[in-house]
């Protein structure tokens, strides 16, 4: 049985240690928003926080998260108010089907924690998630928009 | 979205919401916030008829029988309810009937498919129409109230109002009195020049849960005492399961049961989805690879170059002697074209959610076909459609590969051999990708013969390869032909016409289907047909010695013309750009709506190319929502680009190569050009937005390649070719 914090709480979880972190938080914590894409790291649908770095959860065993910080996308908003870049994400009406979007907004989070004006450089290199719809023009705008917000 | 459930009378006569921060399993579904069961106020909860409900406080719930998968059809489908109805939009949900709801009751909801970009254009004429009904239902009820004539009445904002007193009632206070009235027979639609909401960017309806992680997609379904399956099927289409060893995994961590299904693949069951995997990769299994076995991708091509020189084709379209044309011609033009498979990727790989009794299945997924996922449901579970249901929950991508039900079949062919358990089957991104139902591969040889001016007098197109109707609908073929092989050549009618008056015209194929299948792909055969067509325009035009855009306006069809002018002066076409930089161009009619882009690129001394600018015009008719139809257009360059540049599904020893998206890469954000588009509506037809611009993508930088380069790259996808001048 493994402890995890996770949104602020303390959480346990019941699950063999080498499995993923991503597998973990949906089917034995049952927070759902983080997803699966591709299991290898390379669409960033399972994007989390782990000690505020952006991280494809995919690739993280539970074995190794015991006492670290982990934030998934239900944690972002406080008290049902929504951070700046979701609130850029609703204003700029970015998502499509929106599956990528959790790992989308994780990333975006980040990158404006680490650079609060990213060029957009900065952006196309932090921002490597896949979508398949095609947001990427108005993922770009809400970045710029969260930044000036 | 706040979609949900439950009214006045279910003709289930039953109510088995489960509000465990999941979905709901009554004859209404999706969301998360529920009206209870058997509340005041449920009871109060009024259908007005089969495509509007109002709650007592005004909320205006429009019944949606489309799928969503973030295409925006929920949004604009309930903007032409809600633009007769006269509501209040700011009071406006969505919510899917079920796909049983439908059966039950007789069709009502009419056609549920969601695909061909059809959803809008294709349903406008009755959801305006129910929207209508509704409003002159609650103005009688008003009336009646009043003891008024109706025609003196009038309703806005959710509000009627008696115009000669000024007394309001509003839709709340209205609707029990409503649902008892008899529904008129004819309400007459209002004129395009009075529409409010029609045409406005009005934002979408279902983005805030998209945001904080709580809509629920189908592979998030939970249900209490739900287990975990993974499947895995046969490596090569066509081959079989042998044999299996549960033995050997049945004693790994969660895993419950190991089965088969159909005769080709084998499923773990267990109580996550990670040990169900986990087991899956360790259980071993033999395979039948049947006998396809020994097929490289070299004999596909063989197979299809070889209908390029067939004697025998199926004619798509003809006018004139097109080979006379070409024979008596000045000068005679002639290449070669390729198109590969391509996968669809959707982000979400496929996965339903069933539950199987004796004498019930219930299944909840993200389908694009809900009628057929029920279909298929029945079928599989050998019970009668009135004893199922397909709760439709919001798609991770669509694309056409979830207009297709195998993932249902497979769910209820588990489900079953776990009575009474709902088990939810998730295929690994592997099994996606090596299981797809692939954009059909084609080559296409075009000849054509140009008189002494430069006038294009005879044109040959022979298309050989993949029918997806072949594949997936043979008795759809018309004595054996697939007209959808002509998407965007037609000779005529409203969907998908040739654009080009060319006197002398032979466009037909010859038919080679090889061993994967093939499915819609959003766009379809548009795709590779814009390829075909675009590219070898500017050859022609390169060889008439005339500017690309010149030589197409002399013979395209007026509403061609009009949007790739319309584009091509957005984009400047024809002055000065960056140096280095070049414009190339395409259009295409395809969905019902006539597209146009104009690409500005550059390449690099050693052949990197930058995709700068995309200038995309579309007249799709009428725009009922301009903002969702700039992303739809932008998305569409993602999708087309994707697949220009990467999208190659190869075959070795009968398997798919590719296997994830590190083998199958797609666009990220870093390559994604600008986007501008124009949106020039004639107001007088009524085509598809979702995918018409897809087929424009590629051909335009493909022209605009050309430009830079001198190169004309004939095969996709663009990463095996060497853009480096000279190479």
């Amino acid at each position: 049985m493994a402890v995890l914090n996770v949104n602020g709480k303390s959480l346990q979880a019941n699950a063999d240690p080498r499995t993923p972190l991503l597998w973990v938080l949906r089917d034995t914590l049952g927070l759902t928003g983080t997803k699966y894409g591709c299991g290898i790291a390379q669409c960033g649908a399972c994007t989390v926080h782990i000690d505020g770095v952006a991280t494809r959860s995919c690739q993280v065993p539970l074995n190794s998260v015991g006492g670290k910080k982990i934030i998934t996308v239900e944690g972002l908003a406080e008290n049902g108010k929504l951070n700046k870049i979701q609130q850029a994400w609703l204003d700029l009406d970015v998502p499509q089907c929106g599956y990528c979007q959790s790992g989308m907004i994780m990333a975006a989070t980040a990158l404006l924690a680490a650079k609060p004006q990213p060029s957009d450089s900065d952006i196309d290199a932090a921002m490597t998630n896949i979508c398949r719809c095609g947001t990427y023009k108005q993922v770009r705008e809400a970045i710029h928009a969260a930044a000036k917000a | 979205m706040t979609i949900q459930s439950s009214f006045g009378h279910s003709p289930l006569g039953r109510r088995s919401f489960l509000v465990s921060g999941t979905v709901a399993a009554g004859s209404f579904s999706l969301g998360m916030r529920l009206p209870f069961a058997g509340s005041a106020e449920a009871a109060e909860v009024k259908e007005i008829n089969c495509w509007v409900v109002i709650h007592p406080d005004d909320r205006v719930v429009i019944r949606i029988a489309r799928s969503e998968m973030g295409q925006g059809t929920l949004t604009g489908l309930a903007q032409l309810v809600a633009e007769e109805l006269e509501c209040d939009w700011s009071k406006v949900t969505t919510e899917y009937p079920t796909p049983g709801e439908n059966v039950r009751r007789n069709r009502v909801w009419r056609d549920f498919g969601t695909g061909g970009s059809r959803g809008i254009r294709s349903s406008q004429q009755y959801v305006r129409e129910g929207g209508a009904v509704a409003r002159e239902m609650l103005i009688a009820a008003a009336a009646a109230e009043w003891k008024v004539s109706a025609s003196e009445c009038a309703a806005a904002e959710s509000v009627v109002t008696h115009k000669p007193s000024g007394r309001k009632l509003r839709y709340g206070e209205l609707a029990a009195a409503a649902a008892k009235l008899d529904p008129p027979k004819q309400v007459p639609l209002k004129d395009p020049k009075d529409w409010k909401l029609i045409g406005k960017p009005v934002k979408r309806l279902d983005t805030h849960d998209k945001l904080t992680g709580q809509q629920i997609y189908g592979i998030d379904m939970r249900l209490p005492g739900m287990l975990v399956a993974a499947v895995k099927a046969c490596p090569v289409f066509g081959g079989k399961l042998k044999s299996f060893d549960a033995a050997k995994v049945e004693k790994m961590h969660g895993v419950k049961k190991v089965v088969s299904i159909d005769d080709n693949a084998v499923v773990v069951i267990a109580d996550t989805y990670w040990n169900a995997r986990t087991a899956l990769e360790a259980l071993p299994v033999q395979w039948d690879m049947g006998k396809f076995n020994e097929l490289q991708q070299d004999d596909v091509t063989a197979m299809l170059k070889e209908g390029l020189g067939a004697s025998e084709a199926f004619i798509g379209n003809k006018a004139g002697d097109a080979q006379a044309a070409i024979d008596g011609a000045a000068k005679k033009v002639e290449a070669i074209y390729a198109f590969p498979w391509q996968y669809h990727g959707t982000m979400e790989p496929m996965n339903a959610t069933a539950l199987y009794t004796p004498d019930k299945c219930e299944v909840w997924c993200g389908t694009q076909n809900g009628e057929a996922a029920l279909a298929a449901a029945a079928e599989a579970a050998e019970l009668p459609v009135t004893k199922c249901d397909v709760h439709k929950l919001m798609l991770g991508g669509g694309f056409g590969r979830r207009g297709r039900a195998d993932y249902v079949r497979q769910a209820v062919l588990v489900a079953k051999q776990m009575p009474g358990t709902p088990v939810k089957l998730v295929w690994s991104r592997e099994e996606d990708t090596t299981h797809d139902q692939y954009h059909p591969t084609t080559m296409c040889k075009l000849t054509g013969g140009l008189d002494a001016s430069g006038k294009l007098v005879g044109l040959h197109v022979r298309i050989s390869g993949q029918s997806i109707l072949a594949s997936l609908a043979p008795q759809n073929l018309q004595n054996g032909k697939d007209n959808v092989v002509f998407q965007g050549f037609l000779p005529g009618g409203a969907e998908a016409a040739y654009g080009y008056d060319v006197p002398n015209l032979l466009i037909d194929h010859a038919m080679r289907n090889p061993h994967l299948p093939a499915g819609f792909w959003r766009g379809v055969n548009a795709n590779q047909n814009a390829v075909y067509m675009e590219c070898f325009m500017d050859e022609l035009a390169n060889a008439a010695g005339q500017d690309p855009l010149e030589f197409r306006l002399k013979m395209l069809k007026p509403k061609n013309a009009t949007v790739l002018k319309a584009a091509a002066e957005k984009a400047g076409y024809g002055k000065s750009l960056p140096e280095g930089h070049f414009h190339g161009i395409s259009q295409v009619m395809a969905y019902g709506s006539y597209v146009a882009a104009v690409a500005e690129v550059s390449v690099s001394g050693d052949g990197i190319l930058k995709v700068h600018k995309i200038t995309a015009a579309t007249d799709p008719g009428h725009a009922v929502n301009p903002a969702q139809i700039e992303r739809q257009v932008a998305g569409s360059f993602v999708y087309g680009l994707s697949a220009a540049l990467y999208g190659g599904i190869t075959v070795k020893d009968g398997a798919v190569e590719q296997t994830n998206f590190d083998s199958y890469n797609v666009m990220r954000m870093d390559e994604m050009p600008d986007v501008d588009t124009v949106i020039v509506p004639t107001g007088d037809f009524w085509g598809g937005v979702g995918e018409p611009t897809i087929a424009v993508a590629a051909p335009a930088v493909l022209n605009g390649i050309y430009r830079a380069t001198g190169k004309r790259v004939r095969e996709l996808p663009l990463m095996n070719q060497d853009l480096k001048k000279g190479a």
